[in-house]
């Protein structure tokens, strides 16, 4: 910068030393200063988000937090009096119960539930890549004209109800489906396939729901990609499946990684999916909460498997919050 | 570079067909006449009985009022706070809580819907049993609490929308009028609202179109007798594949194709005249 002074954005990252602040009190102040020092209503500006977020965000996970270690009671009990008596107790005697917690570790339901959901959200996740890239790819390849169309076409369907997406699925899974029904037509098959409650059909409910966030990062990756370098491996001999593998994809490994994350983190929490295709008798971990919660009426259990579920999570959200931050910074560069 | 059919052009088509195919047999189906969903009945067919059917259902056309009040509501409250929020957070430097506010904001994308909707839900418990106790007053959950919630999670969206169009465009147009003796919300009224009208028009459409599909937050929140279309269409669709569902499927997918269509084309449109415009200042100079 000519006027030797930290951008907005360099600002923002926080990668400004005390020595910025220095350097701050010459020269003409900028827009953030003025906020800062000549504005009331600043305060006010920030507050408003702020707060909204501080009440109904952060407060909300702190509640569960707290009935997470609260004590089940009885069926009875209409289901707001646990919290209630949490609280009355709560301010004379420490009411922090880890038997919910035991429970997810011992309860081979829940543990079952927690097996299933990582593997159906990894299976779907590495079944939306090998479906996404080559779209992915041919849409790169595409001229600009249809390129946009092709984009429009792969949005579209986002834009629309994800439950009556996941709603026509069930049209043609049925075992007296469309699918089954064409398939016995054209002789085929001899008689339907159960397709409907099993893992596949929730396979194809995650991967049909989730795909667009598969291919709009492998997209926009690969768009970027240089086409002289596969030139120039074909120059020296490469064929396509070796270009392919020793450039083009390690290249585009940030998108491959993002979108992956992307169907990832919301597939192990997926709900509706699993509900209207999946199998009746095995659950995934969002099913096992809503069923505690309402069904069972055991708060404490629910608040648990929640905070749990947040746990396992957190591992993958950092890794796509790093990677986000570092693509951000690519792109101001 | 010669034109021919490659793997990926293939694997593009049918990936296409994939995404639509369900859509197109749904849409199909809607003009059937027998009840029994997947039976065609080629004598019959086709039929817009369903669709006057469903000009009579009052839950369907009560839930779909409700639907839309809230999305509305949602979507307009998520705009003002997540413009808010994406202003402080690409304009304001660093401030202290500021990492907790970009944390705030980003968490609601990534989380899974059941755990806002359950924690909102019992932050709503609390607050019905707090009013009771100190105030003798009880409120009821319905379109209320169903619209705090969607503010809360499509908020992040308009944020993020906001905040990465400030970010590109830096802050020199906005320190020219404050240099010149505007006050910063004359500035903001004048000179940035009016560069960031498409991304919080964007955010707008994108909070409506949460709000509106959402279900399992709603399900959370919503108290006994209120009910959100897609409430309504979940618990008919759990019960099975019904035809009426297919003709309401029918409408509000071909109207949200038809939106998106013409927002398409409009921002498009913009964008050429936009092209134009800098072509003519580059020219003029």
């Amino acid at each position: 910068m000519a006027r030797g002074r930290p951008r907005n954005d360099e600002f923002n990252s926080g990668r400004v030393g005390p020595l910025w602040d220095l350097f701050f009190r010459f020269g003409p102040p900028r827009w953030s200063q003025y906020i800062r020092s000549n504005w009331a209503g600043q305060r006010l500006v920030v507050a408003v988000p702020y707060v909204w977020l501080l009440l109904f965000f952060l407060v909300p996970f702190l509640i569960v937090l707290k009935i997470s270690f609260a004590e089940f009671s009885p069926l009875g009990r209409p289901p707001f009096e646990p919290i209630a008596r949490f609280l009355e107790n709560g301010a004379l005697q420490i009411n922090v119960l880890f038997s919910s917690y035991d429970y997810l570790l011992h309860e081979p339901l829940y543990v079952s539930a927690w097996l299933y959901s990582i593997k159906v959200a990894f299976f779907s996740t590495v079944l939306c890549l090998l479906v996404a890239y080559p779209m992915a790819y041919a849409i790169a390849r595409a001229t600009p004209a249809t390129r946009n169309v092709l984009l429009l076409l792969i949005i579209l369907p986002f834009w629309t109800s994800f439950l009556l997406r996941v709603y026509a699925w069930i049209g043609l899974l049925k075992t007296d489906g469309v699918i089954n029904n064409v398939l016995l037509s054209l002789g085929i098959i001899n008689e339907p396939l159960a397709m409907m409650n099993t893992n596949f059909a929730v396979y194809v409910g995650i991967v049909y729901s989730y795909l667009p966030f598969m291919i709009l990062p492998l997209y926009s990756n690969l768009e970027k990609h240089d086409h002289t370098l596969l030139e120039a491996a074909q120059d020296l001999g490469a064929g396509p499946v070796r270009s392919f593998f020793s450039i083009t994809f390690p290249l585009s490994l940030p998108g491959v990684i993002a979108g992956s994350l992307l169907v990832f983190i919301p597939a192990v929490g997926e709900y509706v999916i699993p509900t209207l295709l999946g199998r009746t008798d095995q659950l995934m971990v969002a099913g096992l909460l809503s069923d505690e919660f309402f069904r069972n009426r055991d708060w404490p259990k629910a608040s648990a498997v929640a905070i749990a579920m947040l746990l396992l999570l957190v591992v993958p959200i950092m890794i796509f919050q790093h990677f986000q931050n570092r693509e951000l910074k690519a792109a101001r560069r | 570079m010669k034109r021919r059919i490659t793997f990926p052009m293939i694997a593009l088509c049918v990936g296409l067909l994939f995404l639509y195919a369900p859509i197109i047999s749904m849409i199909v189906y809607s003009f059937n006449n027998s009840r029994l969903v997947t039976v065609w009945d080629s004598a019959n067919s086709p039929t817009i009985k369903w669709y006057l059917a469903l000009l009579k259902d009052r839950p369907v056309l009560d839930a779909a009022w409700l639907s839309i009040r809230v999305a509305a509501m949602s979507a307009t409250g998520a705009v003002v706070l997540g413009t808010l929020a994406g202003l402080v957070l690409a304009r304001f430097g660093p401030f202290r809580g500021r990492a907790l506010l970009q944390g705030l904001t980003t968490a609601p994308l990534v989380m899974p819907e059941v755990i806002t909707g359950l924690s909102i839900l019992l932050l709503f418990v609390s607050l019905e049993q707090f009013f009771r106790i100190f105030f003798g007053w009880q409120f009821d959950r319905g379109m209320v609490t169903i619209t705090i919630a969607h503010i809360t999670f499509t908020m992040a969206y308009v944020t993020v929308v906001v905040q990465s169009r400030l970010a590109t465009f830096d802050d020199s147009l906005e320190e020219a009028a404050l240099d010149l003796g505007a006050k910063p919300a004359k500035v903001f009224f004048r000179i940035t609202l009016p560069l960031i009208t498409p991304a919080i028009l964007s955010g707008w459409l994108l909070a409506f179109t949460l709000s509106w599909d959402d279900v399992v937050v709603s399900q959370f929140v919503a108290g006994p007798g209120s009910n959100t279309l897609p409430m309504l269409i979940y618990s008919k669709v759990r019960l099975g594949v019904n035809p009426s569902v297919n003709a309401l499927a029918t409408i509000l997918v071909l109207f949200v194709a038809i939106g998106v269509a013409l927002s398409a084309w409009l921002m498009r449109r913009a964008e050429k005249r936009r092209e134009r415009e800098m072509r003519l200042a580059e020219s003029g100079r």
